[in-house]
């Protein structure tokens, strides 16, 4: 489906609901939109289910942009291109910890498992970037074992550090910035998540591992430990 | 070379131009001039690009001083302007010379006041941009501060005096009417909501700012559950939970999962965005096609007229 929705923007819907297959779909969509070469292209906005395009309206009307956009989408519907672009792989380091993670004791218990475990569940499975968003470089990631899900806090916390690991429902995330926030922070990882030169380290599409390590590789990797 | 030396900076006072183009899809904020009619007119009667930076005066309370002869232009808000203590009336240039005293009065009526210098702000440029998004906490990216210095990029060059015509002014008095161009989950909201969203008079929240304007009056009675995230367009209208509209401005966020009725077109974002908390706001139904050729009608105003001699009207070339 493809909507005019204001003056300059587009969404274009993929599917009603989330699956595994749409990041590298909506991935692979947004390439293709962009090596069109458009010179009315603005901004391509991917999420989970949908992509936003933004255009100048000053260079082509609404109705004009959504019939160049649509045979993209079809081909892209009619393909439905099982996800052979497998999408670079991230590896980023945590340090799962209390000390890192002040929600991981409170996650363990409401899980009914042991810290081990839940440390053991999230570094087992691979994730996707399914949108970002919330801040610059914050990216959405799914999807997370059942037994390990938890909502969001009741009350955000006022300060998040930067590179905290949270977990809300099925969705997992690290923090690039410190900042508000009410995730369920089980660690924290020292790689740089957004860089004012190199942007977004993932994008949309990535597939996501991450890896345990230990407190002396964290700050061996430039991590900081300050609450 | 000739710059202004901020004395008292108001409340808040950022650089924007028309925002960041193509960087979304990193989570960043599109940002840029809220109030897109006064920055437009504040470049536009000193011949500047259209994309030139000016500086965003958030309830006035600025003073200034001019170091060298300098050429600037304020539009905006009503409220009271001096140069030296002398009364100047905003939507003109205005000649300052050196030591001359530029003060802004806190606005009582409306928010926004847009400084233009000639040439343009000369700020540090990122991400195709040089606006400023507070909240991305951004290193080197915050408001502008006591001391700092205002540079012009062509800080030689000189127009006419010139004024913008009555006619081209935003009408910011009276009750704000806000244009609603209904969009694709438009019809899962109760018809009696939408009457009640069409029809109510809504105040400005005091937790208004760059990233959205709360509104209150009467809540929708039952929004549509959220949606899954999905980008969001300037102007979205969003209903949360307690049925009471927040229409999203520059600095939102880039996706979001609340139900949207529609989008408010940009210059009608401008006109609410220079409202005061405790303002009267009224929402009228509008169609894509209308909202667009307004906006395409007012981009090529910019690029296709050119001042006329008396410096009080402008020609199409």
């Amino acid at each position: 489906m493809i909507e005019a929705v204001s003056e300059d923007t587009i969404l274009i819907t993929l599917a009603e609901a989330i699956d595994e297959s749409l990041p590298a779909r909506i991935a692979g969509l947004a390439d293709n939109i962009r090596s069109a070469g458009s010179p009315w292209l603005v901004d391509i906005v991917p999420s989970y289910t949908t992509l936003m395009v933004v255009y100048d309206p000053l260079k082509i009307d609404f109705r004009q942009a959504v019939s160049e956009l649509r045979p993209l989408v079809t081909l892209e519907n009619t393909c439905k291109r099982a996800p052979d672009v497998k999408g670079r792989l991230v590896e980023l380091p945590v340090y799962y910890s209390t000390e890192t993670g002040p929600d991981l004791q409170w996650l363990a218990s409401e899980c009914g498992l042991a810290c081990e475990d839940i440390i053991r569940k999230h570094s087992a499975v691979e994730y996707r970037v399914h949108a970002l968003g919330f801040a610059p470089g914050f990216a959405f990631m799914g999807q997370v074992d059942p037994t390990i899900a938890a909502p969001r806090k009741t009350s955000p916390r006022k300060r998040v550090p930067a590179g905290s690991v949270g977990i809300a429902n099925r969705q997992t995330a690290v923090y690039p910035q410190t900042s508000p926030g009410g995730w369920q922070l089980i660690g924290r990882c020292p790689t740089p998540l957004f860089d004012q030169n190199s942007l977004s380290l993932l994008r949309v599409g990535d597939r996501v591992r991450f890896k345990a390590i230990s407190r002396e590789a964290f700050l061996a990797e430039g991590g900081e430990l300050t609450p | 070379m000739s710059f202004l030396e901020v004395v008292r900076p108001g409340v808040q006072s950022t650089v924007q131009d028309s925002g960041r183009r193509g960087y979304r899809h990193h989570g960043l904020a599109a940002g840029g001039a809220l109030d897109l009619i006064s920055y437009t007119w504040a470049n536009k009667l000193l011949d500047n690009p259209r994309n030139a930076a000016c500086l965003e005066i958030v309830l006035g309370g600025f003073r200034a001083i001019a170091h060298g002869a300098l050429q600037v232009a304020l539009t905006g808000a009503r409220t009271r302007v001096t140069v030296n203590r002398q009364t100047v009336d905003l939507w003109q240039t205005l000649n300052l010379n050196d030591g001359d005293e530029l003060t802004i009065d806190h606005s009582t009526h409306h928010r926004l006041v847009y400084l233009a210098v000639v040439g343009g702000l000369d700020a540090p440029e990122q991400f195709g941009s040089r606006s400023v998004v507070v909240r991305e906490k951004l290193e080197g990216r915050s408001p502008v501060q006591a001391g700092d210095r205002l540079m012009p990029l062509q800080p030689k060059r000189k127009v006419p005096e010139r004024k913008v015509p009555d006619h081209q002014r935003p009408n910011l008095d009276g009750e704000a009417v806000i244009r609603l161009i209904p969009g694709y989950q438009y019809p899962q909201f109760q018809r009696a909501d939408i009457i009640r969203l069409t029809t109510s008079r809504y105040t400005v929240g005091d937790q208004s700012d760059r990233m959205g304007f709360r509104l209150q009056g009467a809540p929708l009675s039952s929004p549509p559950p959220g949606i899954i995230s999905e980008g969001i367009a300037l102007g979205a209208v969003q209903i949360p939970g307690d049925g009471q509209p927040i229409v999203l401005l520059n600095d939102c966020q880039t996706i979001g999962g609340y139900p949207k009725p529609g989008v408010v077109p940009a210059v009608d974002c401008g006109l609410l965005a220079q409202q005061l908390p405790g303002a009267s706001v009224r929402f009228e139904l509008c169609d894509l096609a209308t909202a667009q050729n307004q906006r395409r009608l007012f981009e090529l105003h910019y690029q296709h007229t050119r001042w006329c001699r008396s410096g009080q009207e402008l020609e199409w070339l």
